[in-house]
């Protein structure tokens, strides 16, 4: 089927006004970028409110948006348990917890915090993963986007790559850090805005919430699921069985909600450099819960849609049909671009079509100023070209070297952009085993900031063995109904389970179970290396409390996490 | 760093404001093309709407300058 949008020349008009503005901003903070620290930190000098919203918006990814979109057709509200369950609670924790030790310890990085904290090889081995990992994904990231630019606008696909990797390059090249979490801001605004008609009108067009409990209660209950099933979170998570999902309340509370949630807020660089860009320790701190306000809601901007474009399938009256891939099978993926052609006239189209070209870029960039960053503190730094000690030349080295890399980043993406779509299989397997080296790396850096004893070598060896069992396991499960080894199984199929992301919960659940004890056992065994001097502002028990009064009752991060806290019990609790 | 972000966002959402929204005007008797969105003139809603949104982005944007 013809997937092609008809443009106007306004949609066009917005498309290019958005671009003008995204590299303005990048050449307006093209001559702050003196040193390495302002490329690449953003000169630690940033608001709260602009890191916060910054914070959630890479996040914010198009692949994100369109997934979640599906996944809300495909399982209806318990999408939900990726942003309540599944974000909140380590968004809090981050803040609260965690934040005053990467920030305080002057930490330039994640990969830096472990080399400060542990030792050289366990930095080496985060950075080096970590590296690899982000570069991997913004190539992922580029080739949806030139697909997608293909199908929906036309345009020739090499060109689409092309285009969009150089305007991203161009402003994080010209104003680094700084200019993509800017635009990471502006992004989020036009997303938000342009998704909101859809959200309006589809709503209307099946009336209202109640409107659309009604017509989904048929659909699900023929489906064999309970009426309410699409439209509540918790309440049907009894039994594997009995959702869409095929997740029970267990798995869903373990796997997603403690380990591969804080293995991704907590630890993922990508993330957390938002937050250590901030102009201070209690900005630092506040960013995660300024960024948690607005992702508790973001399912009603991108998963309700989704739900609503279930009932829309059941009824023939309405038009509405999903492209089909080779086999037959629908697109859900397309949901999303399906529900902007069903709804919006040319005008707010381009409005959506801008939203949905901001997403895929605000990701793109933030992979690539993360690995920069990496590339340049924790690998050329650290192995290839140390400090010398002359501050002037090494700043200006480092600044030189921190571009380079984001031209290579860039170049490297576009590479694996063509891999993926030559072997899509291939990403898409090294995308889920990456996924899961987070839960290792959260167990590795809650022990070494919670537990002095922690030892270099223990964490080195019990990052290594969680990955190796996060392999092992991928390796020897497979998800019900598996044709490819890129599923899993491998090395020989053990157990089955129902559904795919069944065996990634469970994927992290053994990774980081392993790595806690191992880390556990093996600290208590080896020799602890740093003195208790050494690991102040690394380690919670060791690191003197900050006295600092807060006057405004607002800028305090205990009230600000009870509320993100409270909002977040209240909207479970209403759609329980 | 010196540039305040609230700037660039307000004056393209002004701008993305002022096109929708006379792009809305002039098509407003154009029922075929609504029919698509319920027979709402949506640009002429998200049009005013980016550009109260703009305007405060920038109104914040001139107090905290004033200040």
């Amino acid at each position: 089927m013809d997937l092609k949008f008809e443009l106007g020349w306004v949609d066009y008009a917005i498309m290019l006004v958005y671009f003008v503005f995204v590299l303005g901003i990048g050449w307006a903070l093209k001559k702050y970028m003196k040193d390495a620290s302002a490329f690449l930190e953003a000169g630690r000098s940033l608001p709260a409110w602009v890191a916060g919203l910054a914070f959630i918006s890479t996040n914010l990814g198009a692949l994100e948006v369109m997934g979640m979109t599906a996944s809300g057709l495909k399982y209806g509200m318990l999408t939900t348990h990726f942003y309540w369950i599944g974000a909140i609670p380590a968004m809090i924790f981050l803040a609260l917890f965690m934040m005053p030790f990467y920030y305080g310890s002057k930490a330039r990085s994640v990969p830096e915090y472990l080399k400060l904290r542990f030792d050289e090889k366990t930095r080496g081995l985060n950075a080096i993963l970590f590296a690899v990992m982000t570069i991997l994904a913004s190539g992922i990231s580029m080739y949806a986007l030139a697909i997608l630019m293909e199908k929906v606008l036309g345009w020739d696909f090499h060109m689409c790559l092309w285009a969009s990797a150089i305007i991203v390059l161009a402003y994080t090249y010209l104003g680094g850090l700084s200019s993509a979490i800017y635009n990471e801001v502006l992004q989020f605004f036009i997303i938000v805005i342009g998704l909101l008609p859809i959200v309006f009108l589809a709503l209307k067009d099946v009336g209202g919430w109640m409107g659309l409990k009604a017509q989904l209660a048929t659909i699900t209950t023929e489906k064999g699921f309970a009426a309410d099933t699409w439209t509540t979170t918790w309440q049907h998570t009894g039994q594997a069985t009995s959702n869409p999902m095929g997740v029970e309340w267990f798995g869903i509370l373990m796997g997603l909600g403690l380990v591969l949630s804080f293995g991704y807020w907590c630890t993922n660089f990508l993330i957390v450099q938002r937050a250590m860009a901030a102009e201070s320790k209690a900005a630092a701190v506040k960013v995660p819960l300024i960024g948690a306000l607005p992702k508790m809601f973001i399912p009603f901007l991108i998963i309700v849609p989704g739900i609503i474009a279930l009932v829309l399938l059941n009824n023939p009256a309405k038009g509405f049909v999903l492209p089909v891939d080779a086999n037959g099978s629908p697109v859900y993926d397309y949901t999303i671009i399906m529900l902007l052609k069903q709804y919006l006239p040319t005008g707010v189209l381009g409005l959506g079509i801008t939203a949905l070209l901001a997403s895929f870029m605000s990701g793109m960039a933030g992979n690539v100023s993360a690995f920069n960053t990496v590339w340049t503190y924790d690998i050329y730094q650290s192995y290839i070209r140390p400090v010398t000690g002359n501050k002037e030349k090494d700043d200006k080295h480092y600044l030189t070297v921190g571009k380079i890399a984001t031209v290579f980043g860039v170049l490297v993406s576009i590479g694996a952009a063509y891999i993926a779509s030559k072997f899509g299989n291939i990403m898409d397997f090294l995308q889920t085993i990456f996924s899961t080296i987070n839960a290792p790396l959260f167990a590795v850096i809650f022990l070494g900031m919670f537990w002095k004893r922690t030892t270099g070598h223990a964490a080195f060896i019990g990052l290594l063995v969680g990955f190796a069992v996060a392999m092992l396991h991928h390796g020897l499960t497979i998800p019900h109904g598996s044709m490819t080894y890129f599923k899993g199984g491998w090395l020989g199929v053990v157990h089955e389970y129902p559904v795919e992301m069944a065996q990634n919960f469970w994927t992290a659940i053994f990774a980081f179970t392993t790595s806690t004890t191992l880390t556990v056992v093996l600290s208590l065994v080896t020799k602890k290396v740093k003195s208790d001097e050494e690991l102040i502002g690394l380690v919670y028990s060791l690191t003197p409390r900050d006295k600092v009064f807060v006057k405004e009752w607002y800028n305090r991060p205990v009230v600000l996490a009870s509320i993100v806290g409270v909002v977040c019990v209240i909207l479970s609790i209403i759609f329980w | 760093m010196g540039l305040d972000i609230r700037i660039p966002i307000g004056f393209m959402f002004t701008i993305f404001g002022v096109i929708i929204t006379i792009y809305g005007i002039f098509t407003n008797s154009n029922t075929e093309m609504y029919a698509k969105s319920l027979s709402i003139n949506i640009n002429l809603w998200m049009g005013l709407l980016m550009l109260v949104f703009g305007g405060l982005m920038l109104y914040f944007a001139k107090r905290k300058k004033t200040k």
